[in-house]
C-alpha cells in the first residue's frame, strides 16, 4: 500500500462527507399487534422489525430447557430493489438471519425464559444496501420496546472502501464501485456499553491497518446511531 | 491503547435519573451511581454503576432501584387472579392460555366439588374462559385454583383484552378505579393480573360503555391525575346520549 497513489474516490455521489451517514429516521412501536415493533430508516433504505414473545417453542424438538433461544427472520420484499425478489427464504436471507441472530444473542439474556422462543420478523420494504445494518439498528429498538431483557444495546454501520478512500454508510451507488482497487463493503456491529463488536463482515479485499481505522470510523458513527435509537425509545414511552 | 480506552467510555450512555423521579430508561443505560444502591428487578450492577437492563421506567425513590415495565408479555406471578382460556384437557386436569410465556395448569383437585373424570368437559370445556388465582410457580409449569368467590367459569358477558402492563391503572389505588367505573355503569367487572378484562353488566349498552372507559384508561395511562380525568370523561359520555 505506498501512500504516493492517490485515492481515485475523492467525492461522493450525493456529496455527503467521507465519515458522514445518510439522513437517518427511527421510529418505535409501528405494528400495535407486535410484543414490540420498530422502524430505523437510512437514506433509501428502510427497515422494519416486529418482536413476538416470549413465547412457547414449536417444534418441541427445538426447545432448550436451560435457556429461551432467539429466531431471526430477515428478509427483502419482493419489491425492495428494480428487479423483483423472489419471495420466501434464500440462501442469502437465510445467512443474514443467523448473523443477526449471533449478533443480537450478545445483548439478549432469555435465562429466564426457559424453553421459550422469541421470535424476531425483520423485513425489507426498500433497499438501497446496508439492509442487515439497518435491520440490526431496527431489531434492537423493537426487542428493547418488547420488554426482553437486555445488558446494552445494539447498533450498526457498513463502512466502505471505494478504492483507497473509507466511508460511512455506503448506499448501493458507491457498493457497486468499479474504479482503483474497486470496492469493499465491512458491515458491524458495536454494542452500547461494554463496546464489543458483535458482527464484523468483509466483502472485498482491505488491507489490515485499513480494516482497523475502518473499525474506528463504524464506532463513532454507531454512536451517533445509538443516539437515534435511543431518542426514538424515550418518545414512544411518554 | 489510551485511545482506545477513551473510545469505550464515549460510548456508553451517560444520562443520569435524578431522585424522586420517573424516567424513561433504555437498557445499558446508567441510571444512578454508587455503592450506597441496591439494584431491584429489571436492573443489573456493573462496578459503581446500577444499570437498566430492560426497557420501562425507572423508580429512584428509594435506595432500591428498579424498573417499572412499559410494554411486554404478560410475567406471571404467585397470588395473580388471571383470566384463562381452556386449551386441552389432559388426564388430571385442565390446560389453560393465560397469555404467558407458560399454559397453566389447573388440576380437578383444585375445583370446589368433586369431579368425575369422565365427566371434565362438563365442567370446563375447551374454549372456556376461566377465572383462577396462581398458587404456584415451579419448575413443571404454572398452577392455577378456582376455590375463591368469583372463580369459575364465565358463561356471558363481555372479554376484553388490554396491555397486561396497563392493569395496575385500570384497577387503580386499592381498586379505586374500578370502583368508579362500576359506579358510572353498575357493571361487574374481574380484571385479570394477565390483561384479560371481564365485564359483566344489565344490557350490552353498559358493557360497550364500560369497555370504552377502560379503553379510555389504557389510552391516557401517563396522565397524572387519572381517576378525575376519567370522571370527567365519563361525565361527557354521558352528556353526549
Amino acid at each position: 500500500m505506498s501512500a504516493a497513489t492517490k485515492s481515485k474516490y475523492t467525492k461522493r455521489s450525493d456529496g455527503r462527507k467521507m465519515d458522514e451517514l445518510r439522513e437517518t429516521e427511527a421510529k418505535v412501536g409501528i405494528i400495535p399487534t407486535a410484543d414490540g415493533s420498530a422502524m430505523f430508516r437510512t437514506g433509501g433504505t428502510i427497515a422494519i422489525a416486529a418482536v413476538r414473545g416470549p413465547r412457547i417453542l414449536h417444534p418441541q424438538h427445538m426447545q432448550n430447557p436451560r435457556t429461551g433461544i432467539l429466531r431471526v427472520n430477515y428478509g427483502m420484499m419482493p419489491f425492495s430493489v428494480s428487479d423483483r425478489i423472489r419471495p420466501g427464504p434464500s440462501r442469502r436471507a437465510q445467512e443474514v438471519s443467523k448473523v443477526i441472530e449471533w449478533a443480537l444473542s450478545e445483548i439478549i439474556d432469555l435465562s429466564e425464559f426457559k424453553s421459550n422462543v422469541v421470535d424476531l420478523f425483520i423485513q425489507i420494504p426498500q433497499a438501497d444496501a446496508g439492509t442487515r445494518v439497518a435491520g440490526i439498528n431496527a431489531a434492537a429498538m423493537a426487542l428493547a420496546h418488547a420488554g426482553i431483557p437486555m445488558k446494552e444495546m445494539a447498533s450498526a454501520v457498513a463502512i466502505g472502501k471505494l478504492d483507497k478512500t473509507l466511508v460511512v454508510d455506503v448506499d448501493k451507488s458507491e457498493e457497486d464501485y468499479k474504479d482503483g482497487e474497486g470496492s469493499t463493503d465491512i458491515p458491524m456491529c458495536f454494542l452500547s456499553r461494554s463496546g464489543k463488536i458483535s458482527l464484523l463482515q468483509l466483502d472485498g479485499k482491505i488491507s489490515p491497518e485499513e480494516l482497523k481505522q475502518a473499525v474506528e470510523m463504524g464506532r463513532k458513527a454507531c454512536e451517533e446511531i445509538l443516539k437515534i435509537q435511543i431518542k426514538a425509545l424515550k418518545e414512544v414511552g411518554k | 491503547m489510551v485511545e482506545k480506552d477513551k473510545d469505550t467510555d464515549s460510548s456508553k450512555a451517560k444520562i443520569k435519573v435524578k431522585a424522586d423521579s420517573r424516567e424513561i430508561v433504555v437498557p445499558g443505560e446508567t441510571i444512578v451511581s454508587g455503592e450506597q444502591y441496591l439494584p431491584g428487578e429489571g436492573v443489573y450492577r456493573d462496578g459503581e454503576d446500577i444499570v437498566a437492563a430492560r426497557f420501562g421506567l425507572a423508580d429512584v425513590s428509594d435506595k432500591l432501584i428498579k424498573i417499572i415495565p412499559l410494554s411486554g408479555v404478560y410475567i406471571p406471578r404467585r397470588g395473580n387472579v388471571v383470566i384463562g382460556t381452556v386449551t386441552d384437557i389432559i388426564g388430571k386436569g385442565w390446560l389453560l392460555d393465560i397469555g404467558a410465556t407458560d399454559n397453566a395448569f389447573l388440576n380437578v383437585a383444585e375445583v370446589p366439588r368433586y369431579i368425575n373424570q369422565n365427566e371434565m368437559p362438563e365442567h370446563f370445556n375447551f374454549g372456556d374462559s376461566v377465572v383462577g388465582k396462581i398458587f404456584s410457580i415451579g419448575g413443571r409449569g404454572i398452577d392455577i385454583f378456582v376455590k375463591n368467590r368469583g372463580h369459575g367459569r364465565l358463561d356471558d358477558g363481555l372479554l376484553i383484552k388490554i396491555n397486561p402492563n396497563k392493569v395496575p391503572r385500570v384497577i387503580g389505588k386499592e381498586g379505586s378505579m374500578v370502583n368508579v367505573i362500576k359506579d358510572a355503569t353498575g357493571c361487574n367487572i374481574t380484571v385479570g393480573q394477565n390483561g384479560v378484562v371481564w365485564i359483566k353488566g344489565e344490557s350490552i349498552d353498559d358493557e360497550v360503555k364500560t369497555k370504552k372507559i377502560i379503553k379510555f384508561i389504557c389510552d391516557n395511562s401517563a396522565i397524572n391525575g387519572l381517576t378525575e380525568k376519567v370522571e370527567d370523561f365519563v361525565k361527557t359520555m354521558d352528556k353526549g346520549k
